[in-house]
Formats: C-alpha cells, structure tokens, sequence
C-alpha cells in the first residue's frame, strides 16, 4: 500500500500527461494551443454535472465529457485552423480566458465558487484511463497517419500536393486533442472531488505545455517525462520553495536554447537501450 | 452616467494603448509575439509605485519604470529572442513565456501577492466638469499615454532608429545591406517596447490604486487584444483599438455584468482574427497568417 501522499503525486502525473498528451497532439500538426486548459474544463464540468445531478457511472460521465469537448474542438477547430503559427496561438488564448470567464458566470455550476459533490476515483481508476490512452498515442504514432500530420507540420502545400487533406488532418487532431483534455479534466474533477474555473486558467495551459517543450515534443513519452518532471520539481526543488516556478521558466528557456527537440528524443532512447 | 463611464473607459483603452503599442513594436517589426511584455508592464508598475511610495514625483517614477523595463526589455531580446532569430516564431514566443513566468514570481516574491495599495491622499483630487467627475489620477494616465504615443511617433518618424525599424520590417536583408544596424535596431524595439509597458504598469497602478503580481495576466494579456483588433502592424489601428475596447469593457461590467468583461474583449479578438486579420485599420495583405 502505498502513502496518499505518493498517490497523490502518481494521480496529478497522470491527470498532467494525458493533458499534455493534448498539446503535443496538435503540436504534431505543427500548431501551438495556449488554450487547452478550457477543453479541460469542458470535460470537467461535463463529467461532474453528469456524476452528480444524473447519477451517470463514472467512466461513462468522463468518456461523455470527452465527447463534448471533442465536438468543442471541432466546432472551435473549423474556423480557427485558418490560423496559423503566432495567430492561431492568440485565438486559443484568448478561447481558454473566454471559457473561464464563460463558467466563472455560469450560476448552474456554482460560477466562481466552485463545484463539488463528486465521488472520489482511486488511483487505479485514474490510471485505468491513462495507461490506455498513452498506448493509444504511442500506437497512433507509428502509423501512417501520423507520417500524414507531420507532413502537414512540415509544409502544409507539399502534403496537399501529395494529395492529404491537410484539412480534415488538422481538425482531427485538434479535436483527438480536445477530447484528450476533456478526459484529463474529467479525472481532475473525480480525483480532487471540487472544481472551480479558476482552476483552468492561463497557468493550467502553460503547464501542459511547459511539460511538452521539457519533455520533448518529438515522442510521445516526452510529454509523460515532463508532466512527471513538473510534478515532481517541487519535491526536488524544496531548497528554492517560492522561487521554483521562477526555476522552471529558466530550464524553460534553456532547453529552448540548448536542445529544443526537449530532453527525450529517439536517439536519447535508442542510446539507452542495452 | 453614461459619460461617466466613457471616461473611465478611455483611461483604462489609454493603458491598453500602451501596452499594445509594446507588443505590436515587437510583432510588427519582428513578427513574433514577445509574451514578456504583459509581465514588464507589472514589474513597471511596482518600481513606478514603491518610488512614488517613497515620496519620489510621478515623474521619477516613471522615468525609472521605463529605463528599468526597458533594459529588461533588451535582456528578453539577447537571451530569449536572438539565439531563436531563425527558429520558427513559434520558439521565441515560448522563450518569452519563460521570462514570463521568472518575472512574476521574482514580483510575487519581492513584493508579495497581497495587493500593493496607493494611500488614497496620493492623486485624489476630482474636478467636476458637468455631470461628470475627472480624477486627477485618470487626467496623468490619459495625459501620460497621449505623450508616450506622440513621443512613439516622432521617434518612428523623424529619426534614423525610426527609419532603420520600418526598414527592418520591410525587409531585414535588405535593410542590412544598406547599412541598417539590424541587431542594434532590434535590440532599440525591445527596449522601447519594454518602457512603452512599464510606464502603462505605473498607469494601472495609479488608476485602480492598487496592484498585484497578477496584473499582467489579468489586463496585459488583453492588450494583445488590441493589438490584434487594431492590426498588428499598424500603430494607428492600435490607437482607435485601445479606447475602443476599453470603453467597451468599462460598459460591458457597467451595464452586462462583470463576468462578460473578459469574454467581450477575447471575443472581438478572436472575430477581427477570424474576419479581418489584418485588423481595423491594417493593410490588406500586411498581416501574414504564419
């Protein structure tokens, strides 16, 4: 049996890899969403209204919260993807501040107080939806379709030209990645039993994507490694207390700098192998 | 009441002006979006203010606001944007994000997350022009943003730094080989771009009274609103878009509710991105959607 304290950390490990699984999927595209964190919400605030008022079973409230927040992606998806680059970054910006202050006004889900009355999931339960889910990733990643959304990362006209639609490429993933934060959202809401919009602001889609970039963004482990580096940084950074984040910003920059593929690639991988 | 919040719309459209200015000096010039800048604008607010505290004049405060932002400005650029020149945008504005991050908690350290209040004796004199009531507060912020602005201008218009960073941003080769100093013009933009967000810090302080570590996310972040609406590579755009949007959100809390506040503004952002990305009063064809 292990400590709550231990499964606390392996829950938030889980809970942050599979939305940091969000952001590396659009990344695949080549896109960055600084707004994943109000697909999160969805899910969350889904799932807890579906476990809570209609007393749905819990796997089926988060795989529902999925699919709403996949649908939010699609419907978001369409128009956005005409941006690109630095704009479309902007607009899922400006999208997650619109979603926190879209529930922070929501009476129906407690608005700025919160929303609690969840039952708890157990470690296992969490793990249950991660371990599958990053199987499905990393499976996802060795086929073709995945050779097709790097395409269109790397030069979205050749891969046109190639015959892809590069269209319905981008919108799938950036719903695949919606419905990825939905079920991190959903676990948080059944893991911290409480929930509140505050919790999915800004910092919250920093994070996933502060553990994309540390991680790597090149292998689908890379984003476990950083959301479990994230996690935790704070046990290891203790001497520094209040100055950690300050901390992770400059590794930030320095791996920006020094190794921008982030610090798990294939050849740290294949280097390893015995 | 109706006028009322007109003015008070317009001192916080002045702030944004400002800060979006910062953003756009960059994004205009450079093509990459320096999140820095949102958190400039707060640790401007805090050294402006702790002098004022200290019993030094608002333009003190100002002043060192400005030089100090300003050549954090530059540290931005040598470390987080220069090595990354030739990545795509996407890596200097993620670099950005992690001087972001470092500038907030230094703040949140060094100052505390508690709000840092303004004795209510500091600028609280009101002068009553009909049915309106002024405070002598929103009179230096608005009278402040129109200096910087007209500053801003003439710098871009009748100097040689100027010149050199409208010539960059036609064409940064082109300009180098007619013997632009690009790195030293460059470094100027951040710079300027860094005062430019300082001194709107010192402004939102003085206009709410009060200032937190927060504030950059909470009201810096919306002038990349701005910027956007006004289109990021027209300085003039900017200027219709900041009291625009201000007096926008100031009727919106006034008369909708605050929690529509943030949403009104996001969500013009993201329709002019959306129906017109070039912006209100941007060229067609100026704004490249990379």
């Amino acid at each position: 049996m292990i400590s709550s304290y231990a499964a606390g950390l392996l829950a938030e490990i889980g809970i942050a890899s599979i939305a940091a699984l969000s952001v590396y999927v659009i990344l695949a595209v080549g896109q960055l969403s600084l707004g994943n964190a109000a697909f999160m919400a969805c899910g969350a605030y889904t799932a807890s209204v579906l476990t809570v008022e209609h007393g749905v079973p819990i796997p089926l409230a988060i795989a529902a919260g999925a699919v709403v927040s996949g649908v939010l992606g699609l419907v978001v998806g369409f128009p956005a993807l005409r941006l690109r680059g630095i704009y479309l970054a902007m607009a899922t910006l400006g999208f997650g501040e619109m979603t926190r202050s879209f529930f922070l006004s929501l009476d129906a889900t407690g608005g700025a107080a919160g929303y609690s009355g969840m039952q708890r999931l157990s470690l296992g339960g969490i793990w249950a939806w991660v371990l599958p889910l990053l199987a499905l990733v990393l499976l996802a990643e060795r086929s073709r379709l995945w050779l097709a959304l790097n395409a269109v990362r790397d030069d979205e006209t050749a891969a046109r030209l190639l015959g892809l639609n590069t269209v319905a490429l981008k919108l799938g993933a950036f719903s695949a990645a919606a419905a990825l934060a939905g079920i991190a959202g959903g676990l948080f809401a059944h893991w911290h039993i409480f929930i509140e919009p505050g919790a999915f602001n800004l910092d919250r889609s920093t994070e996933m994507v502060l553990a994309v970039v540390l991680g790597g963004s090149t292998i689908a482990l890379g984003p476990v490694f950083g959301a479990a580096a994230l996690a935790l940084a704070p046990e290891a950074l203790r001497f520094i207390a209040d100055w950690r984040l300050a901390a992770f910003g400059a590794v930030l920059i320095v791996i920006l700098l020094l190794r921008p593929q982030g610090i798990i690639d294939k050849r740290l991988l294949r280097a390893l192998k015995p | 009441m109706l006028l009322q919040q007109l003015v008070n719309g317009l001192t916080l459209g002045a702030v944004y002006t400002l800060v979006a200015l910062g953003f756009s000096l960059v994004m205009g010039v450079l093509g990459i979006l320096n999140l820095a800048v949102a958190e400039l604008f707060m640790l401007g607010g805090y050294v402006g203010l702790t002098l004022m505290l200290d019993g030094q004049p608002l333009l003190v405060g100002l002043g060192a606001a400005a030089l100090f932002t300003g050549l954090l400005g530059v540290v931005v650029e040598r470390v987080a944007y220069q090595p990354l020149r030739n990545a795509p945008p996407i890596a200097p504005l993620l670099s950005t994000l992690g001087f972001s991050v470092i500038f907030q908690t230094v703040a949140t350290n060094v100052w505390g997350s508690d709000p840092l209040l303004l004795p209510p004796e500091l600028m609280d004199g009101r002068y009553q022009l009909g049915s309106i009531s002024v405070g002598q507060a929103q009179l230096v912020v608005m009278a402040t943003a129109v200096g910087m602005v007209a500053v801003l201008a003439l710098v871009m218009r009748h100097t040689r730094f100027g010149y050199g960073l409208r010539a960059i941003a036609e064409n940064r080769d082109v300009a180098r080989l007619l013997g632009v100093p690009a790195p030293l013009v460059t470094s100027g933009a951040f710079a300027l771009s860094g005062a430019m967000a300082g001194v709107a810090g010192v402004l939102i302080g003085l206009h709410y009274g009060a200032l937190t570590p927060f504030v950059g996310v909470e009201v810096g972040l919306k002038a990349i609103a701005v910027m956007v609406v006004g289109g990021t590579t027209s300085i003039w755009g900017v200027l219709l878009a900041g009291p625009l949007l201000g007096v926008l959100e100031v009727m919106t809390v006034a008369f909708g509710g605050a929690a529509f506040r943030d949403m009104t503004v996001y969500g013009l952002m993201i329709l002019t991105l959306l129906l017109r990305p070039q912006g209100l009063l941007g060229r067609a064809g100026g704004a490249q959607r990379v």
